[in-house]
């Protein structure tokens, strides 16, 4: 039996007010520890909300969601996130950014040395320990900030659109270096995306969320052998997966075009 | 290197324009005969300086005593507040109000009610000092404290460190630059302030200097004070200047 890392049983998040948005409706998903999810969606779907609520910084107004077997109050233990902007801290060192986590959990940061000095081996920013953020590209930030989610191996890593802010070979790259990265750690991730191409390259499934008011569509296992190389995205098989998305959300379209008339 | 050379290039080109209008101010004084009591010369004014040296060391000192108290007072009792202001939204709402309707009142005013409460001695030009440079204190602080990422904030719930470490490490240090920025203006206040109560009542400092000379007719005298102010104010704005840079290290790094 697999362990389930996240359940969602007809989540719901309706932002309070009298004109509050309804952000999702009715989500249900056991996300297998160990995968790497993508969650899908177009601008302003609910995906990132459902990563907030996830990761215990915003409250679900219905429904059931528990991290690892226990219902979310807060943000969970054992979990990692990272930001669309990095969220360095301008002020600390690389090294001293990629500590922050073992400060706050209070542990010793001289036990995690080696660990960091791993982390920036895995993540080619070995020469980089010293610098400041600011000394840093963006492709180079946030591979610091991957590497800052996970110093305490968290056993969940939520990826909140990190590449929305990079330019289109940047991105490519660190696609490539996602994968290559999370094929050593193994832990389980939910990584938000609007690029098709990227959900489905990096994810073991795709979760495809609709147009406000988010609700879950699809969940399409992607079975494509890993590593997989960039040149995979020319292949017929992955077309497939990228055609089948598409017509997707183009029968949604067209239905709520339906509905609204 | 290329900094050290770019700094002195800087000063010296700066100490060349004062030296400049120095000397037109004594050629115009010499050629238009201006009487000394309408501005005297640049000359007479430094040999003042020199002649009485000491005398004015002393009162001088007097006021950057005074200053510099006023100064401290306000950056502790600023921050302490900006932190109180942002951290609570009670006493947000309880001293807000009483905050802004107690800066538009022109602090200036205030000081003869000072001399009643705190007497003649320096308590009183140091609580003025203090009231006029602590707004600037505190509304830049506010802004520092307020200007935390989103992201950087939602990292901070995820890490669950507590507010304490979230606060010094995170919040503060965000916090700096404004900070700094907000003693520059606070620190020109506090002189300002120290002034206005030597103006008001006091047996010290260069504020009595200038009063009781212009109460003589010493313009001479005025002058002097007035260039050694200048060059206090130059020098404490230059300390912080150098106190930001220090502080903040990360931001004159790496390439633009």
């Amino acid at each position: 039996m697999t362990m389930i890392a996240v359940q969602a049983q007809e989540v719901c998040k309706q932002y309070p007010g009298a004109r509050g948005v309804q952000a999702l409706s009715g989500i249900t998903a056991a996300i297998p520890a160990g995968q790497f999810v993508s969650i899908l969606g177009p601008s302003g779907c609910g995906k990132s909300t459902f990563l907030r609520c996830v990761a215990g910084l915003e409250k679900v107004s219905g429904g059931a969601l528990s991290v690892h077997g226990v219902p979310v109050q807060g943000p969970p233990d054992d979990i990692g996130m990272v930001f669309q902007r990095d969220a360095l801290l301008e002020w600390r060192t690389i090294r001293n950014n990629i500590l922050l986590p073992v400060e706050f959990a209070r542990k010793q940061p001289r036990a995690y040395q080696e660990k960091v000095d791993y982390l920036l081996r895995l993540t080619g920013l070995r020469d980089f320990a010293t610098s400041y953020p600011r000394e840093l590209s963006g492709g180079m930030r946030q591979r610091a900030a991957i590497c800052r989610a996970l110093v305490d191996d968290p056993k969940l890593l939520l990826m909140d659109e990190p590449f929305g802010a990079l330019d289109a070979f940047t991105r490519d790259q660190m696609n490539f270096e996602l994968q290559r990265i999370w094929m050593e750690i193994r832990n389980t991730v939910l990584f938000v995306t609007h690029g098709i191409s990227e959900a489905v390259f990096l994810g073991d499934a795709v979760m495809v969320f609709s147009p406000r008011p988010g609700r879950l569509l699809e969940t399409i296992p992607i079975d494509l052998p890993r590593p997989r190389p960039l040149s995979l995205r020319e292949t017929p098989e992955f077309g497939r997966y990228v055609a089948h998305i598409r017509s997707l959300f183009e029968t949604m379209g067209s239905a709520t075009g339906k509905g609204a008339q | 290197m290329n900094k050290a050379m770019n700094n002195l290039r800087s000063t010296s080109a700066g100490l060349s324009s004062l030296i400049v209008v120095f000397i037109l101010w004594e050629v115009v004084c010499r050629m238009f005969h201006v009487r000394d009591i309408m501005l005297p010369r640049p000359s007479q004014i430094f040999a003042e300086l020199g002649a009485e040296a000491a005398w004015y060391a002393s009162h001088s000192a007097y006021t950057l005593m005074t200053t510099l108290a006023g100064f401290a007072l306000s950056v502790v009792g600023g921050v302490l507040i900006a932190i109180g202001l942002v951290g609570s939204r009670l006493f947000e709402r309880f001293l807000f109000p009483l905050i802004v309707g107690f800066n538009s009142v022109p602090k200036v005013a205030l000081a003869p009610l000072f001399v009643v409460w705190l007497g003649t001695g320096a308590e009183p030009k140091i609580a003025i000092a203090f009231l006029i440079a602590v707004f600037a204190i505190i509304v830049d602080t506010v802004h520092g404290l307020r200007s935390v990422p989103g992201d950087v904030i939602d990292l901070g719930r995820v890490l669950k460190g507590s507010a304490w470490d979230f606060f010094f490490k995170v919040k503060l240090p965000s916090a700096l630059p404004s900070m700094v920025a907000g003693m520059k203006v606070a620190m020109s206040l506090a002189l300002v302030g120290a002034i206005v109560g030597e103006f008001v009542s006091s047996q010290r400092g260069l504020g009595y200097i200038i009063m009781s000379a212009q109460g003589t007719f010493d313009t001479v005298r005025v002058f002097a004070a007035l260039f050694i102010l200048a060059a206090m104010g130059l020098v404490l704005y230059g300390l912080l200047a150098w106190l930001e840079r220090h502080a903040t290290p990360w931001r004159n790094t790496g390439h633009e």
